[in-house]
């Protein structure tokens, strides 16, 4: 690689000003929101669980509706490992991510071909079928009850998961954190470049010599290794896991809050997920059972007006450029 | 067992009636619609709230539904839909499913979440069966019905795309919609009435199958995976690719349910998956299409 588009690279790995400054605002948080800090946590596990999705969707191009798959798999594989074999909240992260890997392995050849439509179907047919299975496998899964009776260690022998949630949040947010800083190493690394040469035009980036589905099949079995880590992450502070994490409304508001802030800058899914969580707060505070027809008209207005100009506001009086 | 595959022919010929205007949309436009569904609840809704409130008979809810739901889609094509096509595909998904929440939560609203319920005028309330022992063949009236109708659209529809000038046109737009243009040919108004014939075919099945697949609030987001197996196994480039899948599918279905209910929706998901790996651009594709 030419000393010029290293240079390029280096210049978009480094870190800007704000990011400490966000970083430790999150850090923070719980201590200055005790209150909130269950909401804390939610939020910097579904900030992770977009930050995978923005790794296949933003970087790489792939549209998935089935995301939840390695999320759930992620918090039942968590939760079953906790309850089972050890409560200790690590060794249970890992197990799950390990699990996740090896979904996310035999899933990669499914998503290697075809169109955008196949794979939507494919993604989504995968999730639907983790869904069945977790139904149908009661004396294992709970069933439609979910799976009830897991008990969480202290964190490193010392910190409970009291019901305040403030250990729960800071767990989440140290795990979300460590991630993060991994793959922005990664998707500004050269593999990173490589992605994006991919998502941007399948066919220049093979004729460079990229190896294209070795590429996508990585970048899969990473973020579903991601999606998992937040799938336990969630079974692990709130000590359960139901069907409810397959569900198909789970990829589709990952989807849409990866999209309020942003795709393909990792940011975006902090951004959203902060955001999403907010406005679903209130949103379901006035009304509680119809809130998603508000969610969909905001999918509908943000598209309409582009969903490019929410994260940029010097952009929103001025004539958009198509 | 023949009233299995009976039960399961018609099935999916509710299907395709269901699914035949997406993937003739899709095709078209190269449109990624999940808000389908909703069209073919507009009609079913539309079907119960006549019948219950203004006694309307249901023979004439169903060209009601119709018209109904193609006014819908005709309004919508051309306010909403029409600026999507250009946008990438991630934004037609979020749209669509934007749409399919708001009519969710719409519907939701207004109509109440009960599974709501069609009474079916008595003469299609029977059922014949015919031979005897393992190879009985039951067959319901509704059942019977549905199927007569379905298969007079299907030729209908066939005969539309193949033999009428607007077929020519709407063929010569799916293949190449530039040369088309070039050719004079007004793809937009093209677009137009395909959009409003496919999501009034959604409606006209969205009121038949009211009876059989249940209707309620949350019928575009448990149906929109069936829709989109039958477009995505069928492909879009005829009518026939999804009527076989559509049948394939339903048999499937129905045969999975009552065989092994244990497992139910599973195999057909499993299924797909394979088609889909083995054959990423559908089972019956035209070679040589774009």
């Amino acid at each position: 690689m030419s000393g010029r588009a290293l240079d390029a690279l280096r210049g978009l790995s480094r870190i800007r000003p704000w990011e400490p400054v966000l970083w430790l605002l999150a850090f923070a948080a719980p201590a200055a929101l005790p209150s909130h800090a269950l909401m804390i946590n939610e939020i910097a596990v579904f900030a992770l669980f977009a930050i995978s999705l923005d790794l296949i969707l933003g970087f790489t191009g792939i549209v998935s509706l089935g995301h939840a798959a390695f999320f759930g798999m992620g918090a039942y594989a968590a939760a079953l490992f906790a309850k089972w074999v050890l409560p200790d909240p690590l060794s249970g992260l890992l197990f799950a991510m390990a699990v996740c890997s090896v979904l996310g392995a035999v899933c990669s050849l499914s998503i290697l071909r075809g169109t955008d439509l196949t794979r939507l179907m494919v993604t989504l047919g995968v999730a639907l079928i983790l869904l069945e299975l977790a139904n149908q496998m009661s004396w294992l899964t709970g069933g439609a009850d979910g799976l009830q009776g897991v008990v969480m260690a202290p964190l490193l022998g010392r910190f409970e998961f009291g019901l305040s949630g403030m250990t729960a949040a800071y767990y989440s947010l140290c795990v979300t954190f460590t991630l993060f800083i991994v793959l922005r190493r990664l998707v500004y690394s050269p593999f990173g470049a490589t992605l994006m040469a991919v998502r941007d035009n399948r066919l220049r980036a093979m004729a460079i010599g990229i190896p294209v589905s070795a590429r996508l099949a990585s970048v899969y079995i990473i973020a579903a290794v991601i999606a998992g880590a937040a799938g336990a992450l969630l079974a692990q502070t709130t000590g359960f896991a139901s069907l409810d994490v397959f569900d198909f409304h789970r990829s589709a508001d990952v989807m849409l809050l990866l999209v309020i802030g942003g795709t393909g800058w990792l940011y975006g899914g902090i951004v959203g997920a902060v955001v999403f969580k907010i406005m679903h707060a209130l949103l379901s505070a006035v009304t509680p059972q119809y809130w998603t027809f508000w969610i969909g008209l905001f999918l509908v207005v943000l598209v309409m007006t582009g969903r490019e100009r929410l994260i940029r506001p010097w952009t929103w009086w001025g004539r958009s450029r198509l | 067992m023949l009233t299995i595959l009976f039960d399961g022919v018609a099935y999916g010929m509710l299907l395709f009636v269901l699914a035949v205007g997406l993937a003739v949309t899709m095709g078209l436009m190269n449109f990624i619609n999940l808000a389908h569904g909703a069209f073919a609840m507009a009609g079913g809704y539309l079907t119960v709230v006549l019948m219950q409130r203004l006694d309307v008979a249901f023979l004439w809810c169903l060209p009601l539904a119709f018209l109904f739901s193609a006014s819908l889609g005709a309004l919508l094509e051309r306010t909403l839909y029409r600026p999507m096509y250009a946008k990438p595909h991630l934004d037609q998904v979020l749209f669509s499913i934007g749409l399919t929440f708001m009519a969710v939560a719409g519907t939701d609203y207004f109509l109440g979440s009960t599974q709501q319920i069609i009474q079916l005028p008595d003469w299609l309330r029977g059922r014949t069966e015919i031979g005897s022992g393992d190879w009985i063949l039951g067959m319901g009236h509704y059942r019977l019905f549905i199927i007569g109708v379905c298969a007079a659209l299907t030729v209908a529809l066939q005969y539309a795309l193949a033999k009428t000038r607007f077929g020519s046109r709407l063929r010569a737009s799916v293949d190449d919609q530039r040369v088309a243009a070039g050719l004079g040919i007004h793809v937009n108004r093209v677009f137009l009435t395909t959009f409003a014939v496919g999501s009034g075919l959604a409606g006209l099945g969205g009121a038949l199958g009211a009876e059989v697949l249940g209707l309620d609030p949350s019928f575009p987001l448990k149906f929109m995976i069936y829709f989109l197996i039958v477009v995505a196994v069928g492909g879009t480039s005829s009518i026939t690719g999804p009527l076989l899948a559509a049948l394939l599918l339903g048999i499937a279905d129905v045969a999975g349910k009552y065989y092994i209910p244990k497992l139910g929706a599973f195999i057909v998901y499993s299924l797909m998956i394979l088609i889909l790996v083995w054959r990423p651009q559908g089972l019956f594709v035209r070679v040589g299409a774009k």
